[in-house]
C-alpha cells in the first residue's frame, strides 16, 4: 500500500455494517487524555483574575438593564419622529442585549475558568432488557384476555364501527367554516363585470375616456359597480376576481386575431385580467417596448401583443382578455364578464 | 376468585420514616419538603450529575429550544395589543404616510404596535428574527444529526419527531408572516391560495373553507391567528416535550475519540459546569436577538400598505423557510416548447383541470419532506445496519451518506436560490430569464455534482489520515539523511489524536442475497443496489498491521524517537 | 379617501358619491386639459430661439449618430418628434443619454451635458413637436403633497416595479425598475410624463399633475423620515432578512457556541 493507498480490504479493520465488532482499530482505545489543570485551578492569582472578569460581565449587565430604562423612559418618541423611534429602539435591542449577554457570558465564564472541568465518564444503561420485555408482553396480553374482545367479536365490531363515525361530526361541524350563501364552484366563473360597466381608475375611480389614454399607457382598473358592494370582506373577494389591466400600444403592434375576439380591443386599447393564471398573483409590471408583462411572484411573462400568451416562467395559460369598447360618453366599459374563469387553474375548471 | 392479600409490601416504619426525618441544612429542608410531596430527589439523583458531552455542534438544538422560548414571550406581548380582525377601519395613529388610509384593523394595530406602543417595535423585531432562528437552529440541528447519524437507532424516533418539529415550525413561521395582513403577506396567501386550488378533487373546496368563501375574504385573518398563537405552539410544546424526554432516554451521542465507547457517555455533569454552560447559553441566545432586533430592521410592515387584492411589489418573496417552496415554483416552466403542461382530462361531467405547473414542483417539496422522515430507516434498509450506534460518525468516514446529504443540500439550495431569482438578476446586472434557465439546469445537475464532489472530498480526507496515522504530521523541515537524501520530516501524533484516526468502520458492498425461496427480488436488488453507491469507493482505517510495520519502518530508519506509546505497541505486539 | 371610503358603507349617499365623482372627475380633467394646453402653448415662450439653435448643434454633434438627422430616428434609436422636452430632460440630466453602450437598458450615470446644455437640446427637440414639457415647479413642491394618498398611488401603479420601498425591482431579460432614493423630483415626474425606455407613460388624464406630486412627496417623505428600526438591509425584505440570519445570526451563535465549550486555558 502507498502513503495514499485505500488500505486492505481484507484486513481486521473491515467490519461490515451491522457485524458487531467494534474492537479491531489500529490502537486499542487510549482512554481519556490526562487531565490538564487551567491557570486559574494552579495560580490563585489567575482564579481571582478570572472572578473579576466575570462579575465585570454581570455588572456590563446591569448597566444594560439602565440602558434599557433610559431607552424606555428618557428617551421620548413623539408621534411619527422616526429618528427618535430608531434611538429607542437601538437602545432597547442593546439594552436587553447587553443585559442578557453580560449574564450570559459572565455564567459561561464562571464555568469554564473556574467550576470543575474534570471530564467524567457515565456508562450507558442498555436499552432493553430481554425478560422485562416478554414480563410487559405477557401483561398485556393478560389484559386483553380480561376484556374478552376476542371471545366476543360482536363487541369488538360494534365498537370499531362506533369509533369509526364518531370522529365524522368532528370534520362535519368544519362544514360552515366556508360562510358563503352560494357554496359550490360555480361562483368563480364570474366576475361583477358586465355589458356597460365602467372601467375606473383604482383607486381614484374615475372613469377613463379611450382619447386620453397615449400610446405607452397602463391604467390598474376596477368596475365601476365595485363600490357598490357595501360589505368589505365581499368587496375584497370581488376586487380580487376583477382587476384589470388596461394598456395602450399602437394597433398595429397587437398580433392580428380573427372570431370574436377582433372587437374585444379598441384601437390599440387592450384589457386583461391581473391575476396570474399561474398561482394568482397580480401580474402588473408592463413593459411598453416589449409589450412583455412580468408576473414580481414566479417570473411568468405573458406577451400583451399576442393575446397575452405566456412566453416564459411558470404559468401554463394566457391572462383572460377582458373585451372593451368605449359608451356614448367616450368612456371605456366592459362588452361582457370575462368569457373564462380569471386567475389560478382549479380542478372544476374545465 | 382468590381474595386480595393484606400483607403490606413495605413496613410501617418505611411510611413513618418519612414524617420523621428532620434535614439538618437549609437545602435539605427544602428538599424534603419538594421531596414527601412529589417525589424530586430521585430526579435530583438521576439527573444532578448526569453526563453531556461537550462539543459546539451539539448546542444548535439549545439554540432552537431557546430562540423558541424567546419568541413565544415576545409574541405573548405582541397579543396585547394586536388585535386580528378584518374589520376594516381607517388609520389615525402616528405614522404619517398612513393616515386616513382604509385597513384592516389586524394591519392598524400592527403599525399601533410599531409605531405607537413603547418598546412595541423592540418586541415585534424580536419575535420575527426569533422565529427566523428558531427555524435556522432547527435546521443547522438536523444537518449536524444527519451528517455525524445520531438519526441511527436507537434514535430514529427522535428524529421523526424533530422532523415533525421543523414541519411545526414552518407552519408557525408562515401563519405568523401572513397575520399583519399587508400587501406582501396578502399575496403570499394569495400564492397558497392558488397552489391550493390546483389539488385535484378537493382543492377549490379547501380554499373555500380556508378563507370562509372566495379569497381572499374576511375570515382568514383570525383563522391564521388561532392556529399561530394557540394549536401550532402547542403541537410544538408538546414533541419538544417528547424530543427532550427521549434524549434522556437514549444519553447523548459523542464524536469518537479516545476513552469514548458505545458503551459509555464522556462529557461534564450536568450540575454545575453543564447547566451553567446550558443556561447561559439561553442569555447569550437572547442577547443575540436582541442586539439584532435592536439594530436591524425586519419586516418594515408600513412600506408594503394594507392588502388589497389589486397591488404588489417588486420582491415579492416568503420568508426564508418557506422560500424553497416559491422557488420551485419559479423554476417550473410553464410549458415545454409549445404544449402547455396546463390541461384538461375529459370525464363525463365535462372535464376537469390539471394544473401540472403547479402540481409537479410539488414533487421535490414532498421527496425532500417525506425523505426527511424516513431516512433513518432508508439508511438502515440500504446499509443493513441493525447495531445501536452512540458514537458518531465523523463525517468523512461515511462517504456515501455525507455525499448523499450534500447532494439533498445543493438541491435544496437551488430551489431556495430560486426564490430570490430577480433580487439575484438586479444585483449583479444579470438577465432574470438566465439566472432561472440556469437555475433550471442546475436542479438536475447540481446534486449529481455535488454527490460526486463530496465523496471525493470524504475519500480524500480519509486518504490524508490514513497518512497522518502511518507516517505523522508534515512538520515543514526538510532534513538531509547521511547519504545525501532530503526527506521531509514527520511528526508521529500521539495515541489520542491516533485513535480518533483510526476508530471508525468502512463497511463493504452487501451483495443482493437470495430470499428464502432463493430468488432475488426486485427490492433487494434495488437495496444492493443503493448499497452500491454507498459503499463501493472506500478508504479502510489503518489497520493494526500496517500501523506497525509502519512503526518498525520508522524505527529502523530514523534515528527519531518514537512517542512512548507508540514504541510500547511496537514492543508489546513483539509478544 | 377618508370621504370615499366612508361612503362606500352608506349605499344611500351612492348617488351623492356619483355626483360628487362626476364633478370632481370633470374637475380634474378640466384641469388637465387646461395644464396639457398651458404647456404646449408655452413652448416658444419658456426657450428663446438661440437656445433652440444651441440646441441643434449640440444635437447633431452627440445624438444625430443613434437618433438620425433631424431626430427622425434611425435603426439605432427611436425618432424624437414630439417626445417633449420633459423626455430630454430626464434622459439626459439623469445622464441615461447619450447611452455608453447598447444594452438591454440605458443606465443612470453622471451627466454629460451640463444644465445650460440639457436645456438647450430639451429646446431644440421641443421645437421639432408638441409633447411633454418640463414641469412646473409649483407639482414640484413636496409639501404641498398628500403622502398618504400620494402612498396609495405609488402602490397601486409605481411598487410592482420600483417596489414597495421604491428599492427596484427586476424586469425581463436584463431590464430592471431602478431605486427612487435620491432621484430628483423633477426627474420622478418627468419619467411619469414620458415613460422612458420600457416605463409605460403616466400623463396627466391618467395620473392628473396633483397625484404625481403627491406621489413625489409620499417619495420624498420615505427618504427623510428614517428607518425606525434600525439598518435597513437593502429594504429588500425577507431575502435580505434571511440572508443576514444566515450570515451574522449563524457566526454570532456558532462565535458564541465554539467559545463556549473550548477550554479555559
Amino acid at each position: 500500500m502507498g502513503e495514499h493507498g485505500n488500505g486492505d480490504p481484507q484486513s481486521d479493520a473491515v467490519i461490515r455494517a451491522g457485524e458487531g465488532k467494534s474492537s479491531g482499530h489500529a490502537i486499542d482505545n487510549p482512554g481519556l487524555p490526562p487531565h490538564r489543570p487551567r491557570l486559574a485551578d494552579v495560580d490563585e492569582k489567575a482564579a481571582k483574575r478570572a472572578e473579576r472578569q466575570v462579575s465585570a460581565l454581570f455588572l456590563i449587565s446591569i448597566i444594560g438593564t439602565v440602558m434599557f430604562f433610559v431607552g424606555y423612559f428618557v428617551v421620548g418618541v413623539t408621534a411619527g419622529d422616526l429618528e427618535m423611534l430608531r434611538l429607542q429602539n437601538t437602545l432597547l435591542g442593546l439594552g436587553v442585549a447587553f443585559a442578557m449577554l453580560g449574564i450570559g457570558l459572565g455564567v459561561v465564564q464562571w464555568a469554564r475558568a473556574l467550576m470543575p472541568d474534570h471530564e467524567v465518564i457515565e456508562d450507558r444503561k442498555p436499552l432493553r432488557k430481554e425478560e422485562d420485555r416478554a414480563e410487559a408482553a405477557a401483561t398485556i396480553n393478560e389484559i386483553v384476555d380480561e376484556t374478552q374482545i376476542k371471545r366476543r367479536p360482536l363487541l369488538r365490531n360494534t365498537l370499531i364501527g362506533a369509533a369509526l363515525l364518531a370522529p365524522l361530526p368532528a370534520l362535519v361541524v368544519l362544514r360552515d367554516l366556508d360562510r358563503s350563501e352560494d357554496f359550490g364552484v360555480e361562483r368563480m366563473r364570474h366576475t361583477i363585470w358586465e355589458e356597460g360597466v365602467r372601467l375606473v381608475r383604482d383607486p381614484t375611480g374615475t372613469p377613463i375616456r379611450a382619447a386620453d389614454l397615449t400610446v405607452g399607457s397602463v391604467v390598474h382598473v376596477v368596475p365601476e359597480t365595485l363600490r357598490e358592494i357595501s360589505e368589505h370582506g365581499e368587496r375584497l373577494a370581488a376586487k380580487a376576481k376583477s382587476v384589470v389591466l388596461l394598456i395602450r400600444m399602437q394597433p398595429d403592434d397587437l398580433a392580428p386575431v380573427t372570431g370574436e375576439q377582433e372587437n374585444w380591443t379598441y384601437e390599440g386599447i387592450i384589457a386583461c385580467s391581473k391575476v396570474c393564471t399561474h398561482v394568482g398573483c397580480p401580474v402588473a409590471l408592463y413593459e411598453r417596448q416589449t409589450h412583455h408583462l412580468l408576473c414580481p411572484c414566479h417570473q411568468s411573462t405573458f406577451d400583451a401583443a399576442q393575446q397575452f400568451k405566456v412566453i416564459f416562467g411558470p404559468a401554463g395559460r394566457p391572462l383572460p382578455q377582458l373585451p372593451i369598447t368605449v359608451d356614448d360618453e367616450g368612456f371605456l366599459v366592459a362588452r361582457s364578464d370575462f368569457t373564462e374563469p380569471v386567475g389560478p387553474t382549479y380542478w372544476e375548471r374545465g | 376468585m382468590s381474595t386480595q392479600s393484606l400483607e403490606p409490601k413495605y413496613t410501617e416504619a418505611q411510611y413513618s420514616e418519612v414524617d420523621q426525618y428532620q434535614p439538618a441544612t437549609r437545602t435539605g429542608r427544602i428538599s424534603n419538603y419538594v421531596d414527601q410531596r412529589v417525589g424530586g430527589t430521585g430526579l435530583v439523583r438521576e439527573f444532578g450529575r448526569k453526563v453531556f458531552p461537550d462539543h459546539w455542534t451539539f448546542m444548535f438544538g439549545e439554540v432552537a429550544l431557546y430562540s423558541f422560548l424567546i419568541t413565544v414571550v415576545s409574541g405573548a406581548f405582541l397579543t396585547f395589543w394586536f388585535d386580528p380582525s378584518m374589520a376594516s377601519t381607517q388609520y389615525e395613529g402616528s405614522y404619517a404616510p398612513m393616515q386616513g388610509v382604509e385597513m384592516s384593523t389586524a394591519y392598524a394595530t400592527a403599525l399601533e404596535l410599531s409605531f405607537d406602543v413603547r418598546g412595541g417595535l423592540f418586541m415585534r423585531q424580536l419575535h420575527h428574527w426569533g422565529a427566523l432562528m428558531f427555524v435556522m437552529a432547527m435546521a443547522v440541528h438536523m444537518l449536524r444529526v444527519f451528517f455525524t447519524g445520531a438519526f441511527r437507532k436507537p434514535r430514529e424516533l427522535n428524529w421523526v419527531v424533530g422532523c415533525a418539529l421543523l414541519v411545526a415550525g414552518l407552519g408557525a413561521g408562515f401563519t405568523g408572516y401572513s397575520l399583519p395582513d399587508e400587501v406582501l403577506s396578502g399575496n403570499g396567501l394569495r400564492i397558497i391560495d392558488g397552489m391550493l386550488k390546483a389539488i385535484p378533487m378537493v382543492g377549490t373546496y379547501i380554499s373555500f373553507f380556508l378563507f370562509g368563501g372566495e379569497f381572499p375574504g374576511d375570515e382568514v385573518i383570525p383563522r391564521l391567528y388561532s392556529l399561530h398563537i394557540f394549536v401550532i405552539p402547542a403541537v410544538i410544546l408538546i414533541l419538544i416535550a417528547v424530543h427532550l424526554f427521549m434524549v434522556v432516554v437514549h444519553k447523548h451521542t459523542q464524536y469518537p475519540g479516545p476513552g469514548r465507547t458505545e458503551r459509555n457517555v464522556v462529557g461534564y455533569p450536568i450540575g454545575p459546569v453543564y447547566a451553567a454552560k446550558a443556561g447561559g447559553f439561553l442569555f447569550v441566545v437572547f442577547g443575540v436577538l436582541a442586539l439584532l432586533a435592536g439594530l436591524f430592521q425586519i419586516n418594515a410592515l408600513w412600506n408594503y400598505g394594507p392588502y388589497d387584492p389589486s397591488p404588489v411589489q417588486a420582491g415579492t418573496q416568503p420568508d426564508w423557510y418557506i422560500g424553497w417552496f416559491d422557488g420551485v415554483l419559479r423554476l417550473m416552466p410553464g410549458s415545454i416548447g409549445d404544449i402547455s403542461l396546463e390541461f384538461v382530462l375529459p370525464t363525463p361531467w365535462g372535464g376537469n383541470s390539471v394544473a401540472l405547473p403547479v402540481l409537479i414542483p410539488m414533487i421535490p417539496i414532498a421527496v425532500l419532506l417525506l425523505g426527511l422522515f424516513v431516512w433513518p430507516f432508508l439508511e438502515a434498509w440500504i446499509t443493513g445496519d441493525k447495531k445501536e450506534h452512540h458514537v458518531l460518525d465523523r463525517p468523512r468516514n461515511a462517504p456515501g451518506r455525507t455525499a448523499f446529504g450534500m447532494a439533498m443540500m445543493v438541491w435544496y439550495f437551488v430551489m431556495w436560490g430560486a426564490a430570490s431569482s430577480d433580487l439575484v438578476a438586479v444585483q449583479f446586472s444579470l438577465s432574470l430569464n438566465d439566472v432561472i434557465i440556469w437555475l433550471r439546469v442546475l436542479f438536475f445537475l447540481g446534486p449529481i455534482l455535488a454527490f460526486i464532489i463530496t465523496k471525493r472530498i470524504c475519500l480524500a480526507l480519509q486518504r490524508k489520515d490514513r497518512e497522518i496515522v502511518l507516517h505523522g504530521n508534515e512538520a515543514g523541515v526538510i532534513e538531509m539523511l547521511p547519504h545525501g537524501e532530503f526527506r521531509e520530516k514527520h511528526n508521529r501524533v500521539n495515541d489520542y489524536e491516533l485513535f480518533t484516526l483510526v476508530a471508525y468502520e468502512s463497511p463493504e458492498v452487501t451483495p443482493a442475497r437470495p430470499n428464502a425461496k432463493g430468488k432475488v427480488s426486485l427490492l433487494e436488488k434495488s437495496r444492493a443496489g443503493l448499497n452500491r453507491v454507498f459503499f463501493e469507493d472506500r478508504v479502510a482505517p489503518v489497520s493494526r498491521e500496517e500501523y506497525l510495520e509502519a512503526l518498525s519502518h520508522d524505527h529502523h530508519e530514523s534515528s527519531a524517537a518514537l512517542p512512548a506509546a507508540a514504541s510500547a505497541q511496537l514492543e508489546s505486539s513483539k509478544h | 379617501m377618508k370621504a370615499l371610503s366612508q361612503q362606500r358603507r352608506h349605499p344611500l349617499a351612492a348617488v351623492a358619491l356619483l355626483l360628487v365623482g362626476l364633478l370632481l372627475t370633470g374637475g380634474l380633467y378640466a384641469a388637465a386639459t387646461s395644464v396639457n394646453e398651458a404647456q404646449a402653448s408655452n413652448v416658444p415662450d419658456a426657450y428663446s430661439a438661440s437656445d433652440v439653435e444651441e440646441g441643434e448643434r449640440l444635437f447633431v454633434a452627440n445624438c444625430a449618430t443613434c437618433h438620425g438627422i433631424n431626430a427622425a430616428g434611425s435603426d439605432a434609436g427611436p425618432s424624437l418628434v414630439g417626445a417633449g422636452a420633459a423626455a430630454v430632460d430626464f434622459q439626459v440630466g439623469t445622464g441615461r443619454m447619450p447611452m455608453q453602450m447598447s444594452g438591454p437598458q440605458a443606465k443612470q450615470k453622471p451627466a454629460q451635458f451640463n444644465d445650460e446644455q440639457t436645456m438647450q437640446l430639451a429646446a431644440y427637440v421641443a421645437s421639432l413637436g408638441a409633447g411633454p414639457s418640463v414641469p412646473e415647479d409649483e407639482y414640484l413642491d413636496t409639501s404641498e403633497g398628500d403622502i398618504s394618498r400620494g402612498g396609495e398611488l405609488f402602490r397601486i401603479n409605481c411598487a410592482m416595479c420600483h417596489n414597495a420601498a421604491a428599492a427596484g425591482g427586476a424586469l425581463t431579460e436584463g431590464k430592471f425598475a431602478p431605486a427612487l432614493a435620491g432621484v430628483e423630483s423633477k426627474h420622478i415626474y418627468e419619467a411619469m410624463m414620458t415613460g422612458p425606455q420600457n416605463m409605460p407613460e403616466f400623463n396627466d388624464s391618467n395620473i392628473p399633475a396633483v397625484d404625481k406630486r403627491d406621489i413625489i412627496a409620499f417619495l420624498k417623505n420615505n427618504e427623510s423620515q428614517g428607518v425606525p428600526g434600525g439598518f435597513a438591509l437593502g429594504s429588500l425584505g425577507p431575502v435580505s432578512e434571511g440572508l443576514l440570519i444566515w450570515t451574522l445570526g449563524l457566526v454570532l451563535l456558532i462565535g458564541s457556541m465554539v467559545w463556549l465549550t473550548s477550554r479555559s486555558s
